[in-house]
């Protein structure tokens, strides 16, 4: 199946707010909204009074089914995009958006996967999540989530209780000894998965393609959502 | 579209002639994205397997090995870069071979219209063969004067870099020239035809 897509509209801010002084969670309102595919993105775009643009693209969480549409947008240290909507939008601030957009990374339900995420790209794996649990597909999407701390790792608590193996590097979680995740740990998780999700930074991607093929995954199978510094 | 409240933007382009519409220049930073699994054969197994190979409407289809490539007449790319996700990157050198030099050996046929560029991974995107004639495109293995590293599609990428960057194909294997346009990788999954970034052809439906 071909993936939605979505051109230029609005959003309007309902809910915002900060999970942690680094992540930002937007629920928002879009006009004429295009339903998305989960692990699909929007583009946020801001607009100056003299006409200057900046715009970057964030992965969406929430499910299709979800009446708003929810972004967690981790704020780097100068991002232009990205520290506005932390510092600045507030409820009821009008974005121009463009989405749903991408059709390579979405798991529609139709194959055994997993997913291997780290820091704040579980965004996309996320909405994955919520919309196996609506539809029962829960045994088809298995998740590995891994962060630096619990408190830094988005969606933590939820992604827990979905029942994702989560791998802390520099804390203890419950029995765990703080380290990234190992082929060990990966072989049951990969076993029967007929593809692979990995989303996070360019490190992260890279060490992750190499852990799951060590944990016998074809490398065809695998497809990857990274993302650099662009603010 | 509506003013953002608020916003005002703290960069302004030096150079506003040199970016083009919703673009930032990156500076020093050269941000890496893939949406596959980067190859993991090393050098030495690049070297001996890969071949660069020209084909489909062309009346002699050939392929390079990696040292009768190097053996070509070397022609350098000086200028900007443009990444559909909204990073442009000035200044960059890059070392290969035109496009032309091997379209010289195969010689597309009068109906050889686009090309389907495929790299070792599967990977594939689509180009108006104008676009890769006439000096605008290139096979290159440098970059700054260094090899090109694996993660940014080395030891050869396509370079089509008046076109966004995805257009340039990392790990390139083969040029296909085609009658009709027929969509690669990312053009199947929402993105554009053509990509130009100064009419800002993102994504499907653009002008």
């Amino acid at each position: 199946m071909t993936a939605p897509a979505g051109g230029w509209t609005t959003g309007t801010i309902i809910e915002i707010d900060h999970p942690t002084d680094r992540l930002v969670r937007l629920r928002l309102h879009v006009d004429d909204r295009v339903d998305h595919m989960p692990g699909q993105h929007y583009v946020v775009r801001l607009r100056a009074p003299d006409g200057y643009t900046a715009q970057r693209s964030y992965s969406v969480a929430s499910d299709p089914d979800d009446p708003l549409l929810e972004l967690m947008v981790e704020c780097l240290p100068g991002g232009e995009v990205s520290g506005f909507l932390h510092d600045i939008a507030e409820v009821g601030d009008v974005l121009e958006l463009r989405g749903p957009i991408g059709g390579w990374f979405v798991w529609e339900g139709d194959v055994p996967a997993v997913c291997l995420a780290g820091g704040s790209g579980v965004v996309p794996v996320v909405a994955m999540t919520r919309y196996a649990r609506r539809l029962g597909l829960h045994d088809l999407l298995r998740v590995v989530a891994v962060g630096r701390t619990w408190s830094e790792l988005p969606y933590a608590a939820e992604l827990q209780r979905y029942g994702a193996f989560l791998a802390l590097t520099r804390e203890n979680l419950g029995d765990r000894v703080a380290a990234p995740p190992y082929p060990a740990e990966m072989e049951t998780l990969v076993h029967g998965a007929e593809r692979a999700y990995i989303c996070g930074s360019v490190g992260f991607a890279s060490y992750a393609t190499r852990l799951l093929q060590e944990s016998g995954m074809r490398a065809d199978a695998i497809r990857v959502e990274q993302f650099g510094e662009s603010g | 579209m509506p003013i953002t409240r608020g916003f005002t933007g703290r960069r302004r382009p030096e150079r506003p002639d040199r970016l083009p519409p919703g673009q930032y220049d990156t500076g020093s930073s050269w941000p890496t994205l893939t949406a596959e699994a980067t190859p993991s054969l090393s050098q030495e197994q690049w070297e001996e397997q890969w071949r660069m190979s020209v084909d489909g409407l062309v009346a002699e289809p050939h392929s390079w090995t990696w040292s009768e490539l190097q053996a070509l007449p070397r022609s350098s790319y000086v200028g900007d870069i443009h990444c559909v996700t909204t990073w442009s990157k000035f200044d960059m050198t890059f070392t290969g071979v035109s496009v032309d030099t091997l379209l010289e050996v195969a010689r597309p046929l009068p109906e050889a219209a686009y090309v389907l560029a495929h790299s070792t991974t599967g990977y594939t995107t689509n180009l108006p063969l104008a676009d890769v004639t006439g000096g605008k495109a290139w096979v290159v293995w440098e970059v700054g004067g260094s090899p090109l590293p694996r993660g940014h599609g080395g030891p050869a990428r396509l370079l089509v870099p008046h076109l966004y960057f995805w257009k340039s194909a990392k790990w390139i294997t083969r040029l296909e020239l085609l009658e009709h346009d027929r969509p690669g990788f990312w053009e199947q999954n929402g993105y554009h035809d053509r990509g130009d970034p100064w009419l800002e052809q993102r994504y499907q439906g653009d002008p």
